[in-house]
C-alpha cells in the first residue's frame, strides 16, 4: 500500500484509452464499475477533444455483482459493435473488474464478432498508464500488422521511383504536444527526402496498422509508448528503429543523421542549410545571464533526458537534479544523470520530488503539472516539459517540442519565466527597493502584488525605473551575491546547524535576493558548522560567500 | 404528483462520477478532516482529475493505493493500512478527523474499513477520531458520497436531551450561504440553529428527539435515516433553490417554530425582493428555452422546478441517478404535468433522445459537454452546480446566470 497525494500516471487502462482515442475505427470495451467513466473528461476537458473517447464501460454496480457481470460485459460489447461499427475492438478490465475475473477476452471471443477483437491484459495493481499504452499499441501491432509478403508490392527502391519510407510511432491522445511533434517531424522527414508510411497510433486506423510492414524503418518518437511495438517490428519485419528522441537542436541533428543512415542518404547538405534560431539566441549576448542557472528536471524519461541535454549543452544551465517517474526507464535515466555528475531521482512519489526540489533550491524547475505545483509553492519559476499536463499545456497554437521549431519553443518557454539578466543585476544593487520584495515577479510577467501598498508603488514605478536601468551596463561587477553563493556547491542535505544568527547577520541576509536567500542561509550555516562557529555574524556571511565562491 | 408520463428507468452505461468525488468539496468544508481513500491508482487518478485545477498547497485527501502484495496476501493489507495512516498522521498533526474511504477494489476484496477505523481510533484517540464510509462506484453515485460521509458522522454527534426545540440544517453549503441563512434564522427568531457537516471536526452539532432538521441537499437519504434513528424529525420542504424554494424552505422552519406570518414576511422580504429582482433580469434570457438534464447530482428535480417555475424554461427530460420520492415529494408535485423524468441511465440511448429532441440547453457531465458543444448543442456542466454557491435568496440570480451564460455566450460568439 502506497500513500499517494498526486499520481504522475493513471492506471494502465487509461494508457489503453490514450491509444484507442488517438485512433480511428477502434473501439474499447472496458469492464469497469460505475465511476470509471471519469477518464472521458481527461480527453474532452483537458485535451479539449470534440469527440467522446471510443470507449464503452460496463459500469457495473453492487447489485450486478450478485448477478451476472459476464453477461453485462457481453451485452455491452455486442451493443458497442452494433452502434459504433468499429474495424477492430479492444477488450479489457479496469482495476475492479480485474478482481472479479470475468475474462473479457474470452467473453468477447464467444460473441464471434466479424472484426478482430484484441484482449488486453493490463495488471492494474502493478503497472501504470504509460506501460498500458505501450502494451496496447504492441497488441494492436501484433494482432493487426500483416506480414510483408501479404502486402501489395511497392515500386522498387533502386532508381528514383520511390523515396525511403518510415513509420512514425508513439504519438497518442493526451500526449504532451504529440499533435505538433508529429507535424514537425513529418515535415522534417519530408524535407530530407523520406516519406512517412504510417503515423500510429495517432490518427491511424486498423487498416494503417495492417500496412506498417511497408516501411523501411521505424521512427520511435515516444519510447514510453512505442518501444515495445517497434522492437517487435524490428524482430518480425526486420525494420530497424531510431533511438534518438529529437528534442533540442543537438538531438534533432543527431536524429536527422540517424534517420539518414537508416535511409541510406546523406543529410549533411540539409543540415548545413538549416541553422537553428534557438542556437543563435542562446549565443546572443543577452543570454549570458542564463549561464549556470541551476535547473531541476523531472518528467517521463525521454522528455527529462532530452530536457537535461538541451538545458546543459544548449542553454548553458547547470543541471542540479534529474529524475523520472518512469521506472521502466530507470537505466536510461541513471546513465543520463551520470553525464551531469548526478544520482538520478527515480520515484513516483510526489512528496519525494517536492523534498528534493526544496533541498536543491534550483532557479528553474522543468517538470510536469505536479512540479508546476511544487515550484509554485516554493516560489521557483517553472516550465512544463512532460506529461502529465493540464489544459493550459494543450495550446491553441503550434508549439512542438521536437525538431528545430521545437527547440525554438523550448528556448522561449524555459527562458520566459526567468528574471532577465539586467533585472537580476538591479536586484543585486537595489535590493531594498520597494518593488524588489519577495513577491515581485520578473517585470515582463506583468504580475503585481495584490496588496494596495504595492499597487500604488506600481503606479509610480515607471518614473523610478528609468534612471537606474542603465547603470549596471557600466558597472556589471557590482555585488552579485547570488552567483557567488551558488557557485560550486554540490548539493548535499545538511541539517540546520547549531550556529545562531545574530540580529545584524539576519538583516544582512535579508538583503540577498529572495530566490537565492535560502541557499545563502544554508551555505552560511554549513560553513559555520564546518568551522565550528556558534554564532553567525555579518562577517561569517561574507566569509561563507567567499569560501563557497572559490 | 402531477406527472402522468411514466418515469423512464434505464440500465446501461452510466456516465457519472462515483462517490469519491464528494471528497473534493467535503475536505474544504470540514477544515481539519482528512480523507484517505483506500483504493487503486484509478481512485487517485479520478480524484485528481475531477479536482482539476483546484490544487491546494497540500490537499487534505490522499489515496492508499492497494498493490499486488496487498492482494496476494503477502502483506496483510491491514498492517499496511496502519502503516500508511501512521505516516500520514505524523506528517499532518493538524488533522483531527480521518475518514477511511472505501472504494470499488476495497469493497470487492472485502477489506473491512469499519474494523480498521475502530482499531486505529483506539490507537490515535483522543487526538484523532477515525471514521469510515464507502465512496465506491459500485455503491455510490457522485453526491451519494457526501450522503455516506455524513451518515458516518451522525453516530458521533453528541446527544441532545434537553426539551428546547433546535434546528439542524443538513448538507454541505458554502460557508457564505450558511452565514446568510444564519442571519435569516436569527431575524426570524428561530434557534438554536446548527449546520451539519460542521466546519471543524470538534464542532459536530448535537442531535436529539427535539431536533428538527431541514435538508439543504436532495441527496441525503442515508444521513436522514441516521438522524431519525437519533430522534431527529425532518421538516418537509422544497429545497432552497430559487426564490420560491428558499421561501418555502424557510417557511417550513417558521411554521415549526410558530413564527407569526407578519414576522416571517418582514424577515424574508429584503432577501426575497433581491432574488426576485435578480431573476427578473435573467428571465428574458431563459424563458421558453428547452432544457434536457443528464443524470448527475440528484439536484436535477429541484433545479428543474426552479427553472420551469421561476424562469419559464421548458423541461424536455429531467434525468437523475436516483429519485428519492419521499424527500422530493413537494418538488415533484410542482413540476409541470407530463414532465419526462428518467432515473438511472443508458448514456447512448439518452444521447440519441437528446439529439433528436434538440433542446436549447443540455445539463451534463464533463465527459459529454465538449462533444455535445461540438455538435452545436449548448451545454451547462453539471459539476459546476455542485461546486458553486447556489442556495438561498442571494444566490438565486447566480444560479439562473449559470444557465443563461452559455446561451448568451453562444449568441455573442455567433454575432
Amino acid at each position: 500500500m502506497q500513500l499517494t497525494l498526486w499520481t504522475y500516471e493513471g492506471p494502465p487502462h487509461v494508457g489503453a484509452m490514450r491509444v484507442a482515442t488517438a485512433m480511428r475505427d477502434v473501439h474499447y470495451v472496458l469492464h469497469a464499475p460505475q465511476g470509471d467513466t471519469y477518464a472521458d473528461l481527461l480527453f474532452t476537458m483537458i485535451e479539449r477533444l470534440a469527440k467522446r473517447p471510443p470507449v464503452t464501460y460496463t459500469t457495473f454496480q453492487a447489485r450486478d455483482l450478485g448477478g451476472d457481470t459476464a453477461e453485462l460485459f457481453k451485452n455491452a460489447a455486442r451493443e458497442a459493435f452494433e452502434r459504433f461499427n468499429p474495424k477492430a475492438m479492444l477488450v479489457g478490465a479496469s482495476c475492479t473488474a480485474e478482481l472479479i475475473q470475468d475474462d473479457p477476452g474470452g467473453l468477447a471471443k464467444a460473441l464471434a464478432l466479424p472484426i478482430p477483437v484484441i484482449p488486453l491484459e493490463l495488471p492494474s495493481y502493478q503497472r501504470k498508464e504509460n506501460w498500458g499504452a505501450a502494451e496496447t499499441f504492441y497488441q494492436l501491432v501484433r494482432n493487426l500488422a500483416r506480414p510483408v509478403e501479404e502486402l501489395p508490392d511497392l515500386p522498387a527502391q533502386n532508381g528514383a521511383a520511390r523515396r525511403p519510407r518510415c513509420n512514425v510511432l508513439g504519438p497518442t491522445a493526451l500526449g504532451f504536444r504529440h499533435r505538433d511533434d508529429v507535424r514537425e517531424i513529418t515535415g522534417l522527414l519530408d524535407a530530407i527526402g523520406i516519406d512517412v508510411n504510417v503515423v500510429a497510433p495517432l490518427n491511424a486506423g486498423p487498416d494503417d496498422i495492417a500496412r506498417l510492414g511497408q516501411a523501411d524503418f521505424n521512427v520511435v518518437l515516444y519510447p514510453e509508448t512505442a518501444s515495445l511495438a517497434a522492437q517487435w517490428l524490428s524482430r518480425n519485419f526486420k525494420q530497424p528503429m531510431t533511438h534518438i528522441v529529437p528534442i533540442g537542436v543537438g538531438a534533432t541533428i543527431d536524429f536527422i543523421r540517424e534517420v539518414a543512415a537508416l535511409a541510406h542518404m546523406d543529410a549533411e547538405a540539409f543540415l548545413a542549410s538549416h541553422p537553428s534560431r534557438a542556437t543563435w539566441y542562446a549565443r546572443s549576448v543577452d543570454s549570458t545571464y542564463l549561464t549556470g542557472k541551476r535547473v531541476f528536471v523531472f518528467g517521463d524519461a525521454s522528455h527529462a533526458i532530452a530536457a537535461a541535454r538541451f538545458a546543459a549543452r544548449e542553454l548553458g544551465f547547470t543541471v542540479v537534479g534529474l529524475g523520472t517517474y518512469s521506472r521502466e526507464f530507470a537505466r536510461e535515466i541513471r546513465e543520463a544523470a551520470k553525464l551531469y555528475g548526478l544520482e538520478a531521482l527515480i520515484t513516483d512519489d510526489y512528496l519525494d520530488v517536492e523534498a528534493r526540489v526544496a533541498e536543491l533550491q534550483p532557479e528553474l524547475v522543468l517538470g510536469t503539472q505536479m512540479e508546476r505545483h511544487i515550484a509554485k509553492r516554493l516560489g521557483v519559476p517553472c516550465a512544463v516539459i512532460s506529461a502529465p499536463v493540464h489544459v493550459q499545456d494543450f495550446p491553441a497554437r503550434y508549439a512542438p517540442q521536437m525538431g528545430f521549431e521545437g527547440a525554438n519553443v523550448l528556448f522561449d518557454t524555459w527562458v520566459h519565466p526567468l528574471m532577465m539578466g539586467l533585472e537580476e543585476h538591479l536586484l543585486g544593487m537595489f535590493r531594498e527597493d520597494f518593488e524588489f520584495h519577495e513577491g515581485a515577479a520578473p517585470s515582463h510577467l506583468g504580475r503585481h502584488s495584490p496588496t494596495p501598498a504595492s499597487a500604488s508603488a506600481a503606479e509610480i514605478a515607471p518614473q523610478l525605473h528609468d534612471a537606474p536601468r542603465l547603470m549596471p551596463m557600466h558597472q556589471p561587477q557590482v555585488h552579485q551575491p547570488q552567483t557567488a553563493l551558488q557557485a560550486g556547491t554540490t548539493p548535499t542535505p545538511v541539517a540546520r546547524g547549531p550556529a545562531s544568527w545574530i540580529h545584524e547577520a539576519e538583516l544582512e541576509l535579508k538583503k540577498i535576493p529572495f530566490f537565492v536567500r535560502g541557499k545563502a542561509r544554508r551555505n552560511t550555516e554549513r560553513y559555520a558548522l564546518e568551522k565550528g562557529l556558534s554564532t553567525i555574524t555579518v562577517e561569517t556571511l561574507y566569509d561563507a560567500k567567499a569560501h563557497f565562491g572559490r | 404528483m402531477s406527472t402522468v408520463v411514466p418515469i423512464l428507468r434505464e440500465r446501461g452505461q452510466r456516465e457519472v462520477f462515483c462517490g469519491l468525488t464528494g471528497i473534493i468539496w467535503l475536505h474544504r468544508k470540514i477544515q481539519d478532516a482528512f480523507f484517505l481513500v483506500v483504493g487503486s491508482r484509478t481512485c487517485a487518478h479520478l480524484i485528481q482529475s475531477a479536482a482539476g485545477v483546484m490544487i491546494f498547497a497540500e490537499p487534505r485527501f490522499a489515496t492508499a493505493i492497494i498493490d499486488e502484495r496487498d492482494l496476494a496476501g503477502l502483506a496483510d493489507a491491514n498492517v499496511e493500512l496502519d502503516k500508511v495512516v501512521t505516516r500520514l498522521l505524523e506528517r499532518r498533526p493538524d488533522i483531527k478527523l480521518l475518514f477511511l474511504v472505501g472504494s470499488c477494489p476495497s469493497e470487492v476484496i472485502k477489506l473491512d474499513l469499519s474494523r480498521a477505523a475502530e482499531r486505529l481510533s483506539r490507537q490515535f484517540e483522543p487526538a484523532v477520531r477515525i471514521l469510515n464510509y464507502s465512496g465506491s462506484g459500485i455503491e455510490t453515485t457522485f453526491t451519494q458520497g457526501e450522503d455516506a460521509c455524513l451518515a458516518a458522522l451522525v453516530p458521533s454527534m453528541p446527544a441532545r436531551n434537553d426539551i428546547e426545540p433546535n434546528l439542524l440544517i443538513v448538507g454541505t453549503l458554502a460557508d457564505v450561504v450558511e452565514d446568510q441563512f444564519k442571519r435569516l434564522f436569527d431575524a426570524l427568531g428561530i434557534g438554536p440553529v446548527a449546520f451539519f457537516p460542521p466546519r471543524k471536526a470538534g464542532e459536530n452539532p448535537a442531535v436529539g428527539p427535539n431536533t428538527q432538521y431541514l435538508l439543504a441537499q436532495p441527496f441525503l437519504a442515508d444521513t436522514a435515516r441516521a438522524l431519525e434513528a437519533r430522534g431527529a424529525v425532518r421538516l418537509e420542504a422544497l429545497f432552497p433553490l430559487g426564490e420560491e424554494g428558499t421561501t418555502a424552505w424557510l417557511a417550513a422552519a417558521a411554521q415549526a417554530w410558530d413564527i407569526p406570518a407578519e414576522r416571517f414576511e418582514a424577515a424574508i422580504a429584503p432577501g426575497r425582493e433581491r432574488a426576485r429582482q435578480a431573476l427578473m433580469r435573467q428571465r428574458p434570457l431563459l424563458e421558453g428555452k428547452s432544457i434536457f438534464f443528464f443524470p448527475d447530482s440528484q439536484l436535477e428535480p429541484p433545479l428543474a422546478r426552479f427553472l420551469s417555475r421561476e424562469l419559464g424554461m421548458r423541461l424536455v427530460e429531467v434525468g437523475t441517478p436516483y429519485l428519492h420520492r419521499q424527500h422530493l415529494a413537494q418538488e415533484l408535485a410542482l413540476l409541470p404535468p407530463n414532465t419526462q423524468l428518467s432515473e438511472g441511465q443508458d448514456v447512448e440511448r439518452q444521447l440519441d433522445r437528446c439529439r433528436s429532441l434538440n433542446p436549447d440547453m443540455v445539463v451534463c457531465g464533463l465527459g459529454l459537454a465538449n462533444p455535445l458543444e461540438a455538435q452545436g448543442i449548448t451545454t451547462k456542466w453539471s459539476i459546476e452546480l455542485v461546486f458553486t454557491p447556489i442556495h438561498g435568496y442571494d444566490q438565486a440570480g447566480d444560479l439562473a446566470e449559470l444557465f443563461s451564460r452559455p446561451l448568451t455566450r453562444r449568441l455573442k460568439l455567433v454575432a
